[in-house]
């Protein structure tokens, strides 16, 4: 049932209620359509403050991917376009290379950049294409209902791995975003996460610090975020977030992977 | 201003013409018969050099149409070019396209297939090209230059009908006319220019909505309104854009089908013919979709038999069969893998196939 968020606004505050924080302009006022807790509502909502706070959203071109966020420009309240699964990076590239003095930015998942998408990325990496990469790890496929992902750890049950991820089966999980580092063609690559305020505060950070990169002509800024799938890992989300710190970090570590160098 | 005439390769033609037209953007892959064109301009340098023209070599045919997709989303004038093998990989690409209803240009320089196949020109992407090639339900314009003049001038007609109808449109070509060599009168340079055209996603002014591309409706009802949006789009396209050639056909007893390459073998047979005698005409398409059924289905009464040219299995000659409603005997004749037949060859087995001494 869709929810007139005006008018459950209106209601509150005619019962006396006080405005301590208004969201961005940047989201539009449909409800994300993601599960309670998951990472994704809390990444758009960063990346949209961000464009706001900067006032650069006549000048940004999101593209949103396959996946649980293939709907994100219902959500984004910016001009954005929809592509292909795992085709994003080609897709900024192409808004990018025509229009370099737009900001441009993919926002996708593991298996979208990491899996289908992994000549794409790493070609538009080593090209050192001047956009902002944001990459969603939750080490699963969410949207098509929890399979295995190529970032999927050792022994992580998904339904198309049900006793487990096996290495010699399977594969190992994959840490694109550590080997995309290693290219001259990226600029700042960091790993973070948005499950506590702390984490969110610095992946804000270093959001910011994509989009900010962006006016130098140095290259890409990958900005990978950690998050839960609750669903698609069959948890509760505290649950989640809890295996996540437990089991994701440890692989996934978080913190900055490449940094400009101060010149 | 004198006109200005130049000697060029199939291949340039196309990478100069876009450059003349005002095209924003190129995104290429390697692969023989039509790597000239991503050379040419790479060559040209259009970018540093003439107009500012993107030149960019992706990392695959997947890439490059996706390349297209991106800058066409933001209204720009994008193109990529290919052959068979290649084509097959931007399939997605061009589904996607259609979906979204971006304008570009997209060209396939044939060559023989199935499989890596041969680099020799053949016309049996004719199926793919005019009949989805991609999934769901869509078409693309298709252009088929028979001489490198064609080659040429369909590019900027292409950019053309791209945006009048936001669609995407191939040229077909093949292998022979992309690597031809002839005289051609070029068109006077157009600046490049990027327009608001309503649709295109440029960043999001305070003043107005945002705008977004996509090609997802996930409710059935949205999906098929879509669907019968872009169905009567279809309708129009049929209605105005249909271009054919006519050779002879006043008095002709029997008509060949014939497009590209292999209606430069057919124009040939016409003289065989007519020397010894027998009344033959041709129908050129120069659109193969949408594809000229009325003019055909009009001519078939006035005729004994159609006899389809091409460089493939046979493949037009169901399009031609099914706009003559079986009016008249429709047969084709035509060599594979890279083989063009004679004009001689075509002529004698046109007479066996329609029994004439
Ligand atoms: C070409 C193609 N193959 C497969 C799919 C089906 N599909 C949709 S989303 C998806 C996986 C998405 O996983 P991920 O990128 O990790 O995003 P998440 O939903 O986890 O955020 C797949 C396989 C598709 N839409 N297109
Ligand atoms: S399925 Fe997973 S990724 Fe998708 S919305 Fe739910 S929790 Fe998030
Ligand atoms: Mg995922």
């Amino acid at each position: 049932m869709a929810v007139d968020i005006e008018q459950y606004k209106k209601d509150l505050l005619a019962q006396g209620a006080e405005v301590v924080f208004s969201k961005t302009k940047n989201l539009t006022d449909t409800p994300f359509s993601y599960c309670g807790g998951c990472g994704h509502g809390v990444a758009h909502r960063l990346i949209m403050e961000v464009i706001e706070e900067m006032g650069i959203t006549a000048d940004t071109i999101g593209v949103a991917p396959v996946g649980c966020a293939v709907i994100a420009y219902e959500f984004w309240n910016i001009d954005a376009v929809q592509a292909a699964h795992g085709r994003a990076t080609a897709v900024a590239t192409g808004i990018k290379r025509t229009n370099p003095e737009k900001f441009v930015f993919s926002y996708q998942g593991d298996g979208d950049l990491a899996a289908i998408g992994t000549a794409e990325t790493v070609h538009t990496c080593n090209r050192g294409e001047n956009i902002a990469i944001f990459f969603i790890n939750n080490g699963i496929y969410g949207m098509t209902g929890g399979q295995m992902a190529p970032t999927s750890l050792i022994g992580m049950r998904s339904s198309t791995a049900p006793y487990g991820r096996q290495h010699d089966v399977h594969g190992y999980p994959l840490s694109l975003t550590n080997l995309l580092a290693e290219l001259p063609g990226t600029y700042y690559v960091t790993r973070q996460a948005v499950e506590t305020a702390a984490h969110v505060r610095t992946c804000k950070k270093a959001i910011r610090q994509a989009f900010e990169n962006q006016k130098l002509n140095k290259g890409v800024s990958l900005v990978e975020i950690v998050t839960n799938c609750n669903s698609g890992w069959k948890m509760t989300a505290p649950q989640a977030n809890k295996w996540m710190k437990e089991n994701m970090f440890p692989q996934y570590p978080l913190g900055d992977i490449k940094v400009p160098k101060t010149e | 201003m004198a006109e200005e005439i130049q000697l060029l390769k199939g291949n340039e033609a196309i990478a100069e013409a876009a450059i003349r037209c005002g095209a924003d953007a190129y995104f290429g892959y390697p692969i023989t018969p039509q790597s000239e064109i991503i050379e040419y301009l790479a060559q040209e340098d259009p970018y540093n050099k003439r107009t500012g023209m993107v030149v960019l070599q992706a990392e695959s045919e997947v890439a490059a149409i996706n390349m297209v997709y991106g800058a066409a989303s933001t209204g720009k004038k994008a193109m990529t070019s290919s052959s068979s093998p290649g084509m097959s990989l931007k399939q997605e690409g061009i589904s996607y396209l259609a979906g979204a209803e971006l304008p570009c240009l997209i060209v396939n320089v044939a060559r023989g297939g199935p499989g890596l196949g041969t680099i020799q020109p053949s016309q049996a992407d004719y199926f793919q090209t005019v009949k989805g090639g991609g999934h769901g339900d869509y078409n693309m314009i298709v252009l088929a230059p028979y001489t490198v003049q064609e080659q040429y001038d369909f590019v900027k007609l292409g950019f053309d009908l791209a945006f009048k109808y936001s669609n995407p449109v191939m040229i077909l070509s093949d292998g022979a006319i992309g690597q031809m060599m002839e005289k051609v009168t070029l068109s006077a340079q157009v600046p490049r220019e990027t327009k608001d055209y309503g649709w295109n996603v440029l960043g999001k002014s305070e003043n107005r909505e945002r705008r977004y591309i996509t090609s997802l409706y996930l409710q059935s009802e949205v999906m098929e309104q879509k669907n019968l949006k872009i169905q009567a789009k279809y309708a129009e396209i049929r209605k105005n854009e249909i271009r054919y050639e006519e050779i002879q056909t006043d008095d002709a007893d029997y008509i060949l089908v014939a497009y590209g390459i292999s209606a430069r073998i057919a124009r040939k047979v016409i003289r065989l013919a007519r020397a010894e005698g027998i009344k033959v005409g041709m129908l050129r398409p120069i659109t193969l979709w949408p594809f000229p059924s009325a003019r055909l289905k009009e001519l078939a009464p006035k005729v004994q038999g159609m006899l389809t040219v091409e460089m493939s299995a046979g493949q037009m000659i169901e399009d031609v069969r099914l706009a003559v409603e079986g009016a008249v005997p429709v047969k084709h004749y035509g060599r594979m893998g890279g083989i063009i037949a004679s004009p001689t060859e075509v002529f004698i087995n046109f007479k066996k196939l329609f029994n004439i001494a």
